[in-house]
């Protein structure tokens, strides 16, 4: 049976991994290719790592982060922030990386997921889906954030979820704005919306507290995989704590 | 003195630098190269992949490549096919409307059930279906990671060597002689994917 997957996420700016509430107040985490290989120790099913300066001298400084992690790391890692062109993406895939996360270029110019998944395949490409509830009660709806959450573009998250998988994704990193870095729980119902809307898996993201959170998502959000940041960088819970946890609750798990 | 080249095929796709970095970690140098004469002259060889099957026949055929493989299976000699590599050993695959593939294991590759969410992508549990030296050391329905949409289904079923329940029950694993298949990604299957290619390199180099 296919296990749902525990996945750290490295938020990185300037070479280091960050970690900051609703993407501002940063505190330092740490030496990116450290706590790669400590999470790999740690049985972590994947790593995640986005660039969230997204900046050309972050993309260089990612290239250089992500050989070296391959180098040590045998598990698959996804890399995202600022990939804007097929070239960016060859390059990080050359580089070690096995996905390529893309969030903003997708929604301006969708067509690079299609080319993304023409010429790497479907299996490489992650479309990263940051989203705010506008909906509430009845109605609920989200629309989807680019730039970092900073920019609302009108978009149906859920609507938006399955084009990009109609243009050839392989997966989808769900974050939801309103609950990530605030450690109260994902948004069970915009990833149980989004879950049951496409073939793909989905990565549950944003708002990891604890470990009954990880659970939820999981089950009532209906989510492939959770994501979570902060509970493991600052050692609140230990990856193998994470996985005793839910696989006691009867959550199939790699141990 | 005696070649002991492990050699990782270059067709102009694949992960090949993740399969490298799990070679040198096990402590051995390989060579990626797209030449088949030096594939030919290797102790060791792996084939990777990740991509579509039309594109993969297409370069393994262009490069020459096909023929060196078709080569070194009928010599009997270690060959280690993952993923699209494994699924190019078929006769043919779905993939794309249908695509005529090596041949060298009777079979087709089909498209995972629709009723499933496609990629199957994650870590999933190999049942060990034979003993075979790729297995040392590694726990029966050990977890390895998986990502793909079609699935290998070899006619015989005495070359399959481990198989992984989605839904529909894949062959992951298959075996023959020398040759050795999976559908999932040793090198990005932790320390299990690590030890089944020392134990893929140890049967081929007879050493360690």
């Amino acid at each position: 049976m296919l296990t749902k997957r525990i996945i750290p996420c490295l938020d990185m700016t300037g070479g280091r991994v960050v970690k900051g509430t609703s993407f501002t107040n940063l505190r330092d985490a740490g030496d990116p290719v450290e706590l790669a290989a400590f999470y790999y120790r740690e049985s972590a099913d994947e790593l995640v790592f986005l660039d969230i300066g997204a900046t050309p001298e972050g993309r260089d400084t990612m290239v250089e982060i992500v050989e070296r992690v391959s180098e040590q790391v045998f598990i698959p890692l996804t890399v995202g922030g600022g990939l804007r062109s097929s070239a960016d993406m060859r390059h990080m895939l050359e580089a070690g990386a096995d996905k390529i996360a893309i969030n903003t270029a997708a929604v301006l110019h969708p067509g690079l997921v299609r080319e993304g998944a023409e010429r790497f395949g479907s299996q490489c490409i992650v479309v990263a889906i940051d989203a705010r509830q506008t909906g509430k009660g009845d109605q609920p709806a989200w629309e989807v954030l680019t730039h970092g959450g900073r920019k609302p573009t009108g978009i149906d998250a859920v609507e938006w979820a399955k084009q990009a998988v109609a243009l050839g994704c392989g997966e989808l990193l769900l974050t939801s704005w309103d609950a990530d870095g605030h450690r109260a729980g994902y948004d069970l119902e915009l990833t149980r919306r989004i879950s049951e809307a496409v073939t793909v898996p989905v990565i549950a993201s944003g708002g990891a507290g604890n470990l009954e959170h990880l659970y939820q998502a999981l089950m009532a959000g209906k989510a492939d995989a959770v994501l979570a940041a902060s509970i493991f960088h600052y050692r609140t819970y230990s990856i193998r704590e994470a996985k005793e946890y839910l696989a006691e609750r009867g959550i199939p798990i790699r141990k | 003195m005696e070649n002991k080249a492990i050699v990782i095929i270059d067709y102009g796709a694949g992960n090949l630098r993740s399969v490298a970095n799990a070679i040198i970690k096990l402590g051995y140098q390989p060579k990626v190269t797209g030449r088949a004469e030096e594939v030919l002259e290797a102790a060791a060889v792996i084939l990777p992949g990740v991509g579509a099957a039309g594109d993969t026949m297409r370069n393994l055929t262009e490069s020459g490549m096909s023929r060196a493989i078709l080569q070194l299976v009928a010599e009997g000699r270690p060959l280690f096919a993952v993923c699209m590599g494994m699924q190019v050993l078929l006769s043919g695959s779905e993939e794309g409307g249908w695509h005529q593939c090596l041949g060298i294991v009777p079979g087709r590759v089909k498209r995972l059930p629709p009723t499933l969410k496609t990629p199957h992508m994650g870590w999933n549990q190999v049942k060990q279906r034979m003993a075979h030296p790729i297995f040392d050391g590694i726990p029966d329905e050990a977890n390895f990671y998986f990502v793909h949409s079609y699935y290998p289904e070899p006619d015989d079923p005495s070359v399959v060597a481990g198989t992984t329940d989605y839904g529909v029950s894949i062959c992951s694993a298959l075996a023959k002689g020398n040759l050795v298949a999976t559908q999932f990604h040793p090198e990005k299957s932790g320390e299990c994917g690590l030890k089944m290619y020392a134990n893929f390199l140890r049967m081929a180099l007879g050493e360690r």
